[in-house]
């Protein structure tokens, strides 16, 4: 598997990455040698073998429905570059 | 659903009739106290961001961990679908980029949902009962709130709704008219307040439907579809359906192609227009959500959640046409809020269920509407109307009297038999009183008395005439023996 330019600019625009027009040649090489590399993977032979979802044998870890988090407005919007009334504030996203 | 095309339910085109085909994603909110993956307040409202842990938030290094009340609610939401419950799923990550989604993805479940098919049973009008197919239902988060009108240049966010749990429950392409969508959506909304998994208040964004809708000749295969997104009223998704079919329709008969595509339904201006703007995000680059373990049960959970499930609305019904012989329309009336179908068994246990039945559809629930009231508010209570019931079929009170005392007790309150008595609205029974009043107009009246020899019709001027005479009080079955014994009227 390898990605081209084009597939470059499409995964850097739906992750919101803004990328120039000469990094788009280095990062398809970079990703084409990651790619390369984890395809090694597919040389082995897992037929039969369950796909592992944990290290170690556990069932998922489950809450009681009990309200025990929140009330913390100030903490949520400290690092936002702008607030106002605890709203977080972004560009306006519709026209 | 390969039932045959039913010719009333197509649309006229310009050329010939047009079937509509409709599936639908209802996305309905979780009834729990806390968020699927984080303990921060699913209540509705409150400050801006008050209702939110790091986690809702997306900040580094926090961790999902899951909210087990969701995976029971969305157990016995399947269970109610007559669904199969899948012992192992597996939550995914949906990939989109939006303010008001602070991870950059929805966890949600794409391969493995929690809930497969089922199917819901659909009544419509004149009789007609319609099986509509359910896909699949699974658990997602919900995403947080935009405001756009606070600031010319900026958007406000709100995170409270951020990580509220949703089941999406997804139809199969069964639903042919707009009529039938609506009366499927109600349906679905009924089964979910039985069970308590969803309030499904439509107002407050509790139940929302993603409405799929492409049109055909009859018989043919399916057309190309186009998704009416965030529909957010029963009567506004029939709108949606209806305007979407036409539009489809026109563009065919002119000779043009459908594209794909998703569209919002504008209610005020009756349209459905493009959402061009999103078209590209729709690569969601779903994978396994590495934060999370799969969701696995066993069959002694669903049984015992299975157990502690409450009579559903088709049992319900069943039972009401059975127990109390009702119709199946007023059953089916009865029987669409939980609260109205307690109402009615309150009334009608150890009575005449058929009796009880007309006075809560037609007596209550005509004054409930008329004064924008919910039976949970009604002035009238089961026993108070339960007691009313009791005197009519004890004799006490005719059924006229009956409607005089429902008002009093709905304006003012008490016990009805205490109302009776200390008004003197008792019915006369008393043959003897009855005959003097009868006496009387007849001595008054000897021209109507000899007419009404030949022409026996007569007798409800004469029936008329002593009830106003007793004050609606006599015993209409008393004074029609005694009229007709009198004047001589076989």
């Amino acid at each position: 598997m390898s990605v081209d330019a084009t597939t470059v600019r499409r995964i850097a625009h739906l992750a919101r990455i803004a990328v120039s027009e000469d990094e788009v040649a280095p990062l398809q090489g970079e990703l084409n040698a990651i790619l390369a590399f984890v395809e090694q993977l597919g040389a082995v032979d897992v037929t039969g073998v369950e796909p592992m979802t944990s290290v170690t044998p556990m069932a998922m870890k489950k809450r009681r429905d009990v309200v025990t988090d929140g009330a913390k407005a100030d903490a949520i919007v400290a690092n936002a570059p702008e607030t106002e009334d605890h709203y977080f504030l972004v560009p306006k996203v519709v026209e | 659903m390969t039932a045959a095309v039913n010719p009333k339910k197509l649309i006229k085109g310009g050329l010939h009739d047009w079937e509509v085909v409709i599936g639908m994603e209802i996305h309905a909110q979780v009834t729990s106290r806390s968020k699927l993956f984080s303990g921060a307040s699913t209540e509705f409202g409150g400050e801006p961001n008050d209702h939110v842990s790091l986690v809702d938030a997306a900040m580094p290094g926090m961790l999902p961990v899951i909210n087990e009340e969701c995976v029971a609610q969305a157990v016995r939401t399947g269970l109610g679908l007559k669904a199969q419950i899948n012992h192992r799923s597996v939550f995914d990550r949906k990939n989109y980029f939006y303010p008001d989604l602070p991870q950059g993805y929805q966890i949600s479940q794409f391969k493995d949902p929690i809930v497969g098919e089922g199917e819901v049973l659909v009544d419509l009008a004149e009789g007609e009962t319609i099986t509509v197919g359910i896909e699949r239902l699974h658990l997602e988060q919900d995403a947080g709130k935009s405001l756009h009108d606070q600031n010319p240049t900026q958007s406000f966010v709100d995170l409270n709704r951020s990580g509220v749990a949703l089941m999406e429950i997804v139809s199969r392409p069964d639903l042919r008219s707009s009529e039938e969508a609506r009366a499927y959506v109600t349906k679905l909304r009924t089964i979910l307040r039985y069970l308590g998994t969803c309030d499904g208040d439509m107002e407050k964004g509790s139940l929302r439907a993603d409405v799929n809708v492409s049109v055909r000749k009859p018989g043919a295969p399916l057309g190309t579809r186009c998704e009416i997104k965030n529909v957010n009223s029963i009567r506004f998704i029939g709108q949606a359906i209806e305007t979407e079919a036409r539009r489809q329709i026109a563009i065919i008969e002119d000779g043009g192609t459908i594209s794909q595509e998703t569209r919002l339904f504008d209610p005020g201006k009756g349209e459905t227009r493009s959402m061009r703007s999103k078209e590209e995000a729709h690569d969601y680059r779903y994978f396994p959500d590495p934060d999370l373990l799969p969701l696995e049960f066993d069959q002694a959970y669903v049984d015992a959640l299975a157990a502690g499930l409450p009579e559903l609305p088709d049992a319900k019904k069943a039972r009401f046409i059975e127990t109390y012989g009702l119709s199946s329309y007023d059953a089916g009336v009865l029987i669409a809020e939980r609260a109205s179908a307690d109402y009615f068994e309150a009334v009608a246990t150890g009575r005449d269920g058929k009796a009880a039945a007309n006075w809560v559809i037609n007596e209550l629930f005509g004054r409930l509407n008329k004064e924008g009231h919910s039976i949970e508010t009604s002035p009238v209570s089961a026993t108070q109307l339960g007691a009313i019931v009791d005197l009519i079929g004890e004799g006490v009170i005719s059924g006229k009297i009956a409607k005089d005392l429902f008002e009093i007790v709905w304006s003012e309150g008490g016990d009805p038999r205490e109302v009776v008595e200390s008004r003197g609205m008792k019915q006369v029974t008393d043959t003897g009183a009855i005959e003097a009043a009868v006496d009387a107009i007849i001595a008054k009246n000897p021209d109507k008395v000899s007419q009404a020899r030949e022409k026996p019709t007569l007798l409800g001027w004469f029936v008329g005439q002593t009830m106003k005479a007793t004050g609606g009080k006599a015993n209409p079955a008393a004074v029609n023996a005694l009229l007709k014994a009198k004047l001589g009227i076989e």
